[in-house]
């Protein structure tokens, strides 16, 4: 029994890092050997596939689409959700708890709903298949769950904090860039990271507002056929790139992830 | 350079915080504001800062209308009950901010900051963030930056209330040196009425948004002119009970006769309200004019070299606080003294009398 309890965490891992195995695996594998038969270890190892990737502009633009309309998209929602989320974590003010209740109720629409009017009102207005287009669309998502999540953080802070601040002669703007920011600076950083994952993974919204000039690495990783047919090698290599980022981005966050959970957000 | 509030009201929606509410602070002076949680003491400071402005009434410093004035504008400084401190600083600029912030020279900057420093012995600690100190270094912290620039009123809310007790001691006896010197008005919040009187000066009680009383800390102390403030005034409780007064006699309890004593010998017959502190009633027999009754006892506290005891007697509760070990066991009779000479008798509309 007490090899048991070290067992199982050991098996958990193993079935969890099955699916991202067998990713690899195929990056480094020929599409022939691919659908050749079963094989639990590439047996022609080769880095073609991430050479094509990193070489072939088709491939690669994706990857700087995907990052451009991210960063945007994170830059936007978390610069305007912290006025908002001060706002709401200082102020009393006429019906600030159903707004407040309002903007996260905008998380439980599913993004489909709102593919066919932002779509439509883009393409109208000429922002269609651009990175922007995406970032804005994601900021629908994004700007909530910020506002949210940058709210616990702030309403951690004492609210004598800004006071003493201005008794000691600090000017509004002066105290919140010097001096609040920097204080929730692991709220902001947990915020990035969500605003960051939202963005980096969601599908739908990416796909129906690009076709050419902006479409994100996970569309073009989701076409499974091309010109000169199967090319699973390459997708797979696709796949194991995209990774890398998300992980990165956890790597640089992850103890402060720890203090949201601990704030009682996130 | 006096503060003076003229009729300030402080509501918040429906809610009064600071009912009408006139005071004087003079220059150099070193003011308590006493009373319990919620009595407004915290709501007055910030209105005196100006942090809250007032709903009505105004604010003069130097003779000047400052009612309207920023925050910034006040010069003032102010000590929070919670350690409050620039987390992202070290000690260092924490100490330095406000002057950083009134744009002073960097070498002037330093010398002040060194001197405050070295007054609040935070020299080692210079380099480490506020949160790397213990809880008495933080609020040292803070003390040292409220004193680093030439406040003119210098706003301290109950600073020493989340010290555990060595490094409450400690600070409560360097905090007077500190302000000593200062041209600055000192204004201290506590609900320790031991604290205003170890500190001296002037104290102002407070209860629900009144100031029940202002003047010179003993003599509030010593001369309530009411009921209210003299409850406030004394730690533990000051004991009440309603008395009939005839000739030389009192009756008390219901029943009990106890001789007038000094205080009361000129009051002229009729029903009043006395007071009586609670180190003026003892299971020792050793005053001058003595009442004594008989009473159930509820709980006795014993600390070192002094006894509390709570009991219950017609329905209230009197304390007696004397030298000595009276280990009293629970809810034994027990029979307690009474110096009536220096008990306070408050008419019907809770005014001093005598």
């Amino acid at each position: 029994m007490k090899n048991l309890s070290r067992y199982v965490p050991v098996l958990y891992v193993t079935f969890l890092m099955i699916p991202i195995y067998w990713l690899l695996n195929m990056s480094f594998k020929t599409t022939n050997e691919i659908l050749g038969g079963f094989t639990l270890y590439p047996h022609n190892f080769t880095l073609a596939s991430y050479q094509t990737i990193l070489t072939d502009p088709s491939w690669y633009s994706g990857y700087i689409n995907s990052i451009e309309y991210v960063v945007i998209n994170t830059v936007i929602s978390v610069a305007v959700a912290l006025p908002a989320a001060y706002a709401f974590s200082r102020y009393r003010f006429l019906g600030d708890k159903h707004l407040f209740f309002w903007l996260l109720s905008n998380r439980m629409a599913p993004p489909a709903v709102f593919a066919l009017p932002v779509f439509q009102l883009y393409s109208q207005i000429g922002l269609f298949d651009t990175p922007w287009a995406v970032a804005l669309s994601h900021t629908l998502f994004n700007i909530p769950l910020a506002v949210w999540i940058l709210e616990g953080f702030m309403s951690g802070v004492p609210k004598e904090l800004d006071e003493t601040a201005y008794v000691d002669g600090y000017s509004f703007p002066r105290f919140f860039f010097r001096i609040f920011i920097p204080t929730i600076a692991a709220g902001i950083g947990v915020a990035c990271f969500f605003c960051f994952m939202f963005s980096w993974v969601e599908l739908l919204l990416a796909k129906t507002l690009t076709s050419v000039a902006a479409k994100p690495i996970a569309a073009i990783m989701t076409k499974t056929a091309s010109a000169s047919g199967y090319q699973l090698g390459l997708l797979a290599a696709a796949g194991a790139l995209t990774l890398i980022p998300g992980a990165v981005v956890i790597y640089f966050v992850r103890n402060y992830i720890a203090k949201g959970f601990a704030l009682g957000r996130v | 350079m006096s503060l003076e509030l003229q009729n300030i009201v402080k509501r918040v929606g429906a809610d009064t915080h600071i009912y009408e509410t006139s005071l004087k602070l003079e220059p150099r002076s070193f003011n308590v504001l006493l009373g319990t949680t919620l009595a407004g003491k915290t709501t007055l400071m910030q209105l005196i800062a100006g942090i809250q402005k007032p709903t009505s009434g105004k604010i003069f410093f130097k003779g000047r209308d400052v009612t309207g004035a920023a925050v910034q504008k006040r010069n003032v400084s102010m000590v929070y009950q919670q350690f409050i401190n620039y987390p992202n600083f070290n000690v260092y600029d924490n100490i330095a901010s406000p002057l950083r912030v009134a744009g002073m020279e960097a070498v002037e900057i330093e010398r002040r900051v060194g001197k405050a420093a070295e007054l609040l012995r935070l020299g080692p600690m210079l380099k480490r963030k506020p949160s790397e100190l213990s809880g008495g270094q933080q609020q040292r912290t803070a003390i040292a930056r409220a004193l680093v620039k030439d406040s003119d009123i210098i706003l301290l809310d109950e600073p020493l209330a989340n010290l555990d007790y060595k490094l409450r001691e400690e600070l409560r006896d360097e905090l007077p040196k500190l302000f000593a010197d200062r041209d600055a008005i000192v204004v201290y919040a506590t609900t320790e009425p031991n604290e205003a009187l170890l500190f001296g000066g002037n104290t102002a009680t407070m209860h629900e948004g009144h100031i029940t009383q202002f003047g010179p800390t003993s003599s509030t102390y010593r001369k309530p002119h009411d009921l209210l403030t003299a409850q406030v005034f004394s730690e533990p409780p000051m004991n009440t009970a309603k008395v009939e007064k005839r000739g030389n006699q009192l009756t008390i309890f219901g029943n009990q006769k106890w001789p007038i004593g000094q205080a009361g010998s000129k009051l002229p017959d009729g029903n009043y309200m006395i007071g009586v502190r609670p180190y003026n009633v003892s299971p020792n027999k050793d005053g001058k004019a003595l009442g004594s009754f008989d009473a159930e006892v509820l709980v006795t506290e014993i600390s070192g070299s002094e006894s509390v005891i709570h009991t219950r007697i017609d329905n209230s509760t009197w304390i007696s606080q004397s030298h000595g070990i009276h280990a009293l066991p629970l809810g034994s009779q027990a029979k307690l003294y009474v110096d009536i000479d220096q008990a306070m008798f408050f008419d019907a509309n809770n005014r001093l009398v005598s």
